[in-house]
């Protein structure tokens, strides 16, 4: 090559064209999103996401001073145009043809629509996550193991093998304090583990959750896709 | 009059035009010996370091107690560090040896001013060092490649400024013409680096961008990484090594200015498809997945010039053990080209994406084509700007075979396991439980993989180091340096 002004602006030009495409015009797009009603005729209702509560803002930093977003997503696929398709499913019995969702996330009830840009605008750090070693927490707080009257999650951090043997969550013991009951009246936060030697504190001693541990399920159970967009509704 | 003109001569970092062409070489050889030797240490260094950090993580896969007592060693901690730590400790630094080397000695020119390199290189290592330890310290931003925290990555921005700029210089003042195109690759690699890094600092760190623009600036920035910077230098390496190794012309020279622009300009496109399906309008997972598919012209235009060339001496290639990382990497990416072409559709992204199969294609481009390239250009570099023989060509051969099982294993394994997991995932009659038990396969292989690689980093570090410490400084038959000493006697 001779023509080295080209040679320059041409690298220069390559990157820019991309650049402004789609870096600054996403940014112009939706870059500046407002919180939305969840149809047209809900004037004056209760305008979504909305913002997190205090303990749970502090759970999010747990989550991501532990690393769960390299085994945890936040994002649901979207059912497409259309929702309902007929697909050939191998089941153990057999083949079998029956109508399924498009979203396979949707389809596995990890939530009820699919996730779109507005649903992360009060999130100062986007935590899609890239890959699920682990199922997807975008509506977490939804299921039943949530429930603010189970300590499921508590004890799933602890130690997640007693609960689902065979997975690859790690144990978070860490997050907890094993200390000695008092006066034979166990705390009213200690876990209720199951019965089994390996995770079962020595006797007279009792496991209770530290303040990170009840900041990160808090975050946990304010995860919820439980509302409507106009642009995204909840599958039927 | 320019008021920086006074500066020219200060910078100026030509070699004397009135000397043979080998005299020049060894001046360039001669001025580089001590920035290249720093760089090489320290990559090798944090290769080492980085392959013992992925062996912990690949054991946690199998095993989730291993090390599970404290929380400075979570899964996602040593993930993170494993990652950064090759990319920026490995990777980065390999490239500050080689594209300096390389640009260097293609311009007949010297680096100067020594000190200026040596301190960016250092505040670059104490940056990756303080941003390794932040993320074991829990200070993780969770955005992919960009996981330091933000205070650390403009230290290394600027520290890389520093050190690439010895690169543009060199060229800026080069003594050759026409320029090869090994010099284009370098030059642009050199220049889009910094630009995305720039631009993915800002949009996530200082000047973050709202909700899910983060997220795409980051996908941007590790699509950028991987195809403007690495592969690029990459090509430059194996644009290099072949016809000097083999002492033929690239087969079809001209058609390497095809491959150049069409790679620069729909590379920078092809960052969305990291987030197909993700929370973002559906017309930039579009640009994303059809920026990926017309990957596949550079790369068929370029690694079929390389094939080509190579097939005309496939006796040359396999005696040589450089030329066979060298074609080892045009081979991988390659194959890269089909894996492009595969994961740019809807439905495949739809099975590949949020899988192993992501983490495959990123160890695919880095490991497999960068790396191997590297590799290469560092067995052909050091001999000559240290002036000395290997010490051991078995361990040189040993080497190659635990890179290329273990990065081929590595990379196969996940693409197949990870469409397997996606395949399952999207399957909503598979309990998930299932799917995540059924990884169990992969969780062994990666372990091995890992583990192989590592043993033949080790080995190459040995090496390496047995010729810096041990070996005399005698050469042996047939070594350019003592012709280049005999050349630089006469020429004085």
């Amino acid at each position: 090559m001779k023509n080295l002004p080209l040679l320059y602006c041409g690298i220069i030009f390559m990157l820019l064209a991309p650049w402004c495409g789609l870096i600054l015009a996403s940014n112009v797009q939706f870059g500046n999103l407002q919180p939305g009603m969840s149809s047209p005729d809900d004037v004056g209702g209760p305008l979504y996401p909305q913002a997190k509560g205090g303990l749970a803002e502090q759970g999010r930093e747990v989550y991501m001073e532990m690393g769960c977003v390299y085994c945890h997503t936040q994002q649901v696929r979207p059912a497409s145009a259309e929702l309902l398709e007929l697909q050939t499913i191998k089941t153990k019995e057999g083949t079998q043809t029956k109508e399924v969702f498009l979203s396979p996330d949707i389809a596995r009830q990890w939530a009820k629509r699919g996730t779109v840009a507005r649903d992360y605008i009060f999130q100062d750090r986007p935590l899609l996550g890239f890959v699920r070693n682990g199922p997807d927490l975008t509506d977490v707080g939804s299921r039943s193991i949530s429930a603010p009257d189970s300590d499921w999650l508590y004890v799933h951090l602890y130690d997640a093998q007693a609960l689902r043997p065979g997975t690859m969550m790690p144990p978070f013991r860490f997050l907890f304090t094993v200390q000695p009951v008092v006066n034979g009246q166990p705390s009213a936060n200690a876990l209720k583990l199951p019965d089994s030697e390996a995770i079962r504190p020595p006797a007279g001693y009792e496991v209770v959750p530290s303040a990170r541990a009840k900041a990160l399920v808090a975050y946990l159970r304010s995860l919820k896709l439980d509302y409507e967009l106009e642009e995204a509704k909840f599958a039927p | 009059m320019c008021p920086f003109e006074s500066l020219v001569p200060l910078v100026d970092p030509r070699t004397d035009s009135q000397q043979s062409e080998q005299v020049q070489l060894g001046q360039v050889d001669a001025s580089l010996r001590w920035p290249v030797l720093f760089f090489v240490v320290k990559a090798l260094g944090w290769l080492v370091v980085g392959s013992v950090l992925g062996l912990v993580t690949a054991i946690k896969m199998v095993n989730p107690e291993f090390l599970a007592g404290h929380e400075y060693f979570t899964y996602g901690r040593f993930f993170a560090a494993t990652v950064d730590v090759l990319v920026y400790g490995w990777g980065c630094q390999a490239v500050f040896a080689v594209a300096l080397w390389l640009m260097a000695r293609l311009c007949r020119t010297q680096v100067k001013h020594l000190g200026l390199l040596y301190v960016a290189g250092v505040f670059w290592n104490v940056g990756l060092l303080w941003g390794i330890g932040s993320i074991f310290l829990g200070n993780l931003s969770s955005m992919p490649l960009l996981d330091m925290p933000g205070h650390v990555l403009p230290v290394l921005a600027v520290s890389y400024v520093m050190i690439a700029l010895w690169g543009v210089l060199s060229f800026r003042y080069r003594q050759t013409e026409p320029v090869y195109v090994s010099q284009w690759y370098l030059l642009a690699a050199l220049f889009m680096f910094p630009w995305v890094l720039f631009t993915a600092i800002a949009g996530i760190f200082y000047a973050p961008a709202r909700g899910v623009v983060q997220s795409l600036v980051d996908a941007w920035y590790v699509n950028g990484t991987l195809w403007l910077f690495f592969v690029p230098v990459a090509l430059a390496v194996i644009y290099y090594l072949l016809p000097k190794i083999l002492g033929r012309p690239i087969f079809v020279y001209y058609l390497s200015t095809l491959g150049f622009w069409t790679l620069i300009m729909f590379a920078g496109w092809a960052g969305p498809h990291f987030l197909v399906y993700g929370p973002l309008p559906a017309w930039v997972q579009t640009v994303g997945l059809v920026g990926n598919a017309v990957l596949i012209v550079p790369i068929i235009v370029t690694t079929l010039n390389h094939h080509v060339t190579a097939l005309q001496d496939p006796r040359g290639v396999w005696e040589s053990p450089i030329l066979r990382f060298t074609v080892y990497s045009a081979l991988a990416l390659t194959l890269a080209g089909v894996v492009v072409l595969f994961g740019s559709t809807y439905s495949a992204s739809l099975a590949a994406n949020l899988t192993q199969f992501t983490v495959g294609h990123v160890a695919h481009l880095f490991y497999a084509v960068f790396s191997m390239a590297m590799f290469a250009a560092l067995y052909y570099l050091l001999p000559r700007v240290l002036e000395r023989e290997w010490p051991s060509a078995t361990l040189i051969k040993a080497h190659f075979w635990a890179s290329a099982l273990g990065g081929g294993v590595l990379v196969l394994a996940l693409y197949y396991f990870g469409l397997r997991q996606g395949e399952q995932m999207n399957n909503p009659e598979i309990d998930f439980l299932t799917v995540v038990k059924n990884a169990g396969a992969l969780n062994n292989t990666r372990v091995a993989a890992v583990a192989l690689l590592g043993i033949g980093h080790l080995l190459f570090l040995v090496n390496f180091l047995w010729m810096v410490v041990a070996a005399g400084w005698e050469c042996s038959r047939d070594c350019v340096v003592r012709n280049v000493r005999a050349a630089m006697e006469v020429g004085r």
